[in-house]
């Protein structure tokens, strides 16, 4: 036990002697939760609408008055033909063209119906839909409120409720997702190059020499990664509360609890990359190039896991941020308890056991 | 009067307000075998970075093949040879595409390169390994590879940080041997060192201390000079007042 | 130049013995191309809903058969209470509740109104708000369908007035598929990954080996140092890309409908912008590990920041500056105008003048922090 705690005691020193890595480690984590807080949103906003009003009526310019008081909309009023859209869209400064026909009012009144027409930039398929949602709902308001008699009898309203997150703060959505991808990265790049390091330098051997158990060995690498990792997640924690202002609801010793539950998974997988791999940059291209967009993706805070095929829905379950993911979300957002979050825990805990017992497993053969 | 290929003048690297080499002054002929020895962290390497135009010195002067240290470090790299303490071939290339680099990046021409390679490999005796990832080569092999590249362009001088760390006494004797052939052919020889009987080899020593340089002189003098038989206890004698003592 | 020769002859002997990396740098992009785009879905469809039928009435059994007939809903529990449905939102089973009002449909015919509630899970991303908002539409569809609402009401005027129909089209993507969107920044992204990861992981090593003391020594030029490192990378990033351009119509049937060779002088800008910021990275850097986390820094906010996922526009007007100071979202940007729209030269030329800047910017800056001499 003494040798243990000289030889932790040794990985601290390596760890902390360098303020470089130090300040790389904690400020650039920092750093990106704050910026992806504040900058991330699901929200389409600013959209660059070209009006070209071909009658100049007072029905259209009042739509188009209603149009531009809404925040979504940058809107350019220009009259436009069809090969002109064209242009104007493969320049790229427009996003959608809303056409008043000739005569919009007179066919109103005189027919009774007149036809508006939204043309949609479709290479970004969300936006443009986002757009035909946004301008139904104004020019359906505009309707209703100047033609009653067109509108129905009989309405059914709708009364949205938005549950944990009242004032609708953007942050909310992306801060569980960002929290789990920075940590589940950072700690695993960390430790998947301790050991590979070692054999680069060739001092594993003076460890593999000394009258140290090879657990131990992979035991006092990972100590410290622990350690600088719950520190890291309290830093971003504390910035999440202060900074982008998300509420704790549940249990902070459960939160602890279970990040570092998934600190020690992504630890785990760490070890047994450095296990596995012979060189730093080889180690080091794994857990970040090969790593990065697959734990972006299937952490599943950008795109919705239940709409994916089920081959990947099968591959998401195999990464550790998704369950941890689902984990913060129930505990610190909507204020869980463990009973809620048992089966999500439990499959971490398996996970780390099984990732543990491979880079083990991996480190005694090289004993031989 | 002989040429003098190194010429060394009050020269001084300054780390805020750590002094690493303190006003030193010498100089080396052509062909000569110049010790430069100290304890670690006396300032040797230091210096001879300086030499080598791979840093600036605080103040100062040296020309090192007629050139300054100050601004003409690109011209001095075309005129010399370095081997630093930390091997420094390509682990991932074989002997002769490491051969073949070297000798390219100094202008030796395709031609003379395929010939003095062939040469260097048969008088080595490495014909099996020429091949052969110079990482998979035994220390000693690579330090004396590292040594005949560095002198495969026929430097003016060449400058050895510490050659003969890790390597056992005979691998050290050839290595010697080396050193003795290239110094023939007129090559100046600029060593590091603190294996003393390294020392005896060399024409003339000098013995830093703490950044100064507190003797320069042959082997032979230097021992009367401390009326002692071994250059150890004259090592010892200079060294024994250093303040900053070794990493 | 003949210096370089030499330099180029080293680094691709390097590259090339390396097989590991070597299949890692082809591999592992190709890879995440072929699989990850079927991922990046945003058309929600299997929204969960839990319902809370107060009412039992014909209409209210109408309405929610016909939200189980819309294709988008999964009704995954009809609850007693609110207090029920709730615990299924907490246990995450489900995204959305719609509570019924007991006297729906009496309330609805006797005052002409009637307000259903609709509780978002508004912590799960946009699922469960663009759920909110499909259900809306539903319900909306189902109000206007209503058998008393398709009574006319005998009015002064016989004509109706005043209904503005509104058509809407898609150009370029008329089904509106999320692949033309995501695919092309996916490759941009892979590419961006391998330029800035593998160049500045190279030099660091050779700092931490020390071999770069070695070339220090030398008479190789600074300029001539970094071409040597540039080149080879540049060559194997325009691989990359060349492979996945081939995936993208083998595996997607995406095809520039713009200029093939134009898309190509746009990669190599941008490879060399890229590679420059390796470069960059790795003359700030010591070590590998900390030339990684740099790396990794910098190309996460370029992947979360440069409009692959999320708007650029609808940003913050600071991380829109921030965005434009990216390299990656100016390539994605004219990556989807060629590929997509066929945007010609004159369309893409303030971008593409961004990426050049960049390409200078960056390499110069690499140069001259590059020090031979310490």
């Amino acid at each position: 036990m003494k040798e243990l705690l000289v030889f932790i005691k040794k990985e601290f020193k390596h760890v902390f002697r360098d303020p470089r890595t130090l300040l790389i480690m904690f400020g650039l984590p920092v750093a990106q939760i704050v910026l992806f807080g504040f900058a991330l949103t699901s929200e389409v906003k600013n959209i660059d609408i070209l009006i070209a009003d071909n009658s100049k009526d007072m029905i259209s310019t009042q739509i188009t008055d209603k149009i531009k008081a809404s925040r979504y909309f940058i809107i350019q009023e220009k009259n436009i033909g069809g090969t002109d859209i064209d242009r104007a869209f493969k320049r790229g400064g427009v996003q959608s063209v809303l056409i008043f026909p000739a005569n919009f009012s007179n066919d109103l009144s005189h027919e009774g119906k007149a036809q508006v027409q939204i043309i949609a930039d479709g290479t970004d398929p969300n936006t443009a839909k986002t757009i035909v949602n946004y301008l139904t709902a104004i020019i359906g308001a505009y309707q209703q409120e100047k033609f009653p008699t067109a509108s129905l009898r009989y309405q059914i309203l709708t009364e949205p409720r938005m549950l944990y997150n009242e004032e609708d703060n953007g942050s909310m959505n992306f801060i569980p997702g960002v929290m789990a991808l920075i940590l589940m990265l950072v700690c695993t790049a960390l430790t998947s190059v301790s050991i590979v390091k070692e054999k680069e330098l060739g001092t594993m051997e003076i460890l593999l020499v000394s009258p140290f158990k090879p657990v131990m060995v992979l035991v006092s690498k990972a100590v410290p990664y622990f350690i600088l990792s719950l520190i890291n997640f309290t830093l971003i924690l504390l910035l999440s509360v202060f900074l982008l202002h998300i509420d704790i609801k549940g249990s902070i010793l459960l939160l602890y609890m279970e990040s570092a539950l998934f600190i020690l998974t992504c630890l785990s997988l760490g070890l047994m990359i450095s296990n596995a791999t012979n060189a730093q940059q080889t180690a080091l291209l794994i857990s970040m190039m090969g790593m990065m967009l697959p734990t972006i993706i299937f952490t599943g805070f950008i795109f919705p896991l239940e709409n994916m095929p089920w081959v990947l829905r099968t591959i998401s379950n195999i990464v550790p941020s998704k369950w941890y993911f689902l984990i913060i979300k129930s505990v610190m957002l909507k204020g869980l308890g463990l009973q809620y979050v048992w089966k999500e825990t439990l499959i971490l805990m398996v996970m780390t056991a099984v990732l543990l017992t491979i880079a083990i497993k991996k480190f005694k053969i090289r004993l031989q | 009067m002989e040429e003098k290929v190194i010429v060394c003048k009050d020269l001084t690297k300054q780390f805020g307000d750590f002094y690493a080499v303190d006003k030193i002054s010498f100089d080396v002929s052509k062909g000569e075998i110049f010790g430069f020895l100290g304890a670690n962290g006396a300032g040797k390497t230091t210096a001879m970075r300086i030499l080598c135009g791979l840093s600036y010195p605080s103040s100062g002067e040296a020309t090192v093949a007629g050139f300054s240290v100050r601004n003409q470090q690109e011209s001095i790299k075309k005129n010399i040879g370095y081997m630093s303490q930390k091997f420094s071939l390509y682990e991932n290339l074989s002997i002769l595409e490491n051969i073949e680099f070297f000798g390219g990046v100094y202008g030796v021409s395709r031609k003379d390169i395929r010939e003095r390679s062939d040469k260097l490999i048969q008088d080595m005796g490495l014909q099996k390994e020429a091949k052969k990832m110079v990482g998979s080569l035994p220390l000693g092999w690579k330090q004396k590879l590292a040594f005949s590249v560095s002198i495969f362009h026929r430097p003016k001088i060449v400058f050895l940080d510490e050659p003969t760390g890790g390597v056992d006494p005979v691998t050290r004797r050839q290595f010697w041997d080396m050193i003795y052939d290239a110094s023939a052919s007129g090559i100046t020889i600029f060593v590091t060192t603190h294996y003393m009987d390294e020392a005896e080899y060399c024409n003339r020593i000098s013995v830093m201390v703490d950044g100064k340089m507190e003797a320069l002189d042959s082997p032979a003098n230097l021992k009367k000079r401390y009326a002692t038989d071994s250059m150890d206890e004259v090592f010892y004698k200079l060294a024994r007042g250093a303040r900053r003592s070794g990493d | 130049m003949r210096n370089l020769g030499f330099l180029l002859q080293k680094e691709f002997r390097q590259i090339f013995r390396d097989k590991t990396i070597l299949a890692m740098i082809l591999a592992l992009p190709i890879i995440q191309l072929m699989i990850l785009p079927w991922a990046m879905n945003l058309n929600i469809k299997n929204i969960n809903l839990s319902i809370v039928d107060n009412d039992h009435s014909s209409y209210s059994q109408q309405l929610i058969t016909k939200i189980g007939s819309s294709g988008y809903f999964r009704i995954i529990s009809a609850d007693r209470s609110y207090k029920e449905a709730l615990e299924h939102i907490e246990n995450g089973s489900s995204d959305l509740i719609m509570e019924l009002p007991s006297g729906f449909e009496r309330n609805l015919v006797r005052e002409g109104k009637q307000t259903i509630g609709i509780s978002v899970d508004a912590i799960n991303g946009s699922k469960a708000s663009i759920g909110g908002a499909y259900l809306a539409s539903v319900i909306s569809d189902f109000n206007a369908n209503l058998a008393i609402n398709e009574i006319k009401v005998p009015d002064y005027n016989t004509k109706p007035t005043g209904f503005m129909e509104i058509t809407f089209s898609n150009w370029y993507n008329p089904l509106a598929e999320y692949k033309y969107f995501f695919v092309p920044g996916v490759l941009v992204l892979l590419l961006t990954m391998i330029g800035g990861f593998m160049t500045a992981l190279n030099i660091v090593r050779e700092k931490e080996v020390g071999t770069i003391e070695q070339i220090n020594v030398t008479p190789i030029k600074k300029w001539e140092f970094i071409l040597g490192k540039l080149i080879p990378f540049w060559i194997i990033g325009m691989i990359v890309f060349t492979i996945g351009l081939l995936v993208i119509w083998a595996v997607y049937g995406i095809t520039s409908l713009g200029s093939l060779p134009l898309l190509y002088v746009v990669a190599g800008t941008y490879m060399i912008a890229l590679l420059g910021f390796g470069l960059l990275v790795s003359t700030f850097c010591e070590s590998q590990v900390q030339a990684m986390f740099v790396a990794f820094f910098f190309i996460l906010i370029f992947i979360l920041m440069s409009g692959l996922f999320t708007a650029v526009q609808s940003m913050p007007a600071w991380a829109r500056i921030i965005s434009g100071f990216t390299p990656v979202s100016h390539f994605i940007k004219i990556m989807r105008m060629i590929m997509l729209k066929g945007s010609g030269f004159s369309d893409i030329l303030t971008e593409l003048g961004y990426i050049l800047t960049f390409a200078l910017v960056l390499n110069a800056l690499a140069i001259w922090n590059y020090r031979k001499t310490s």
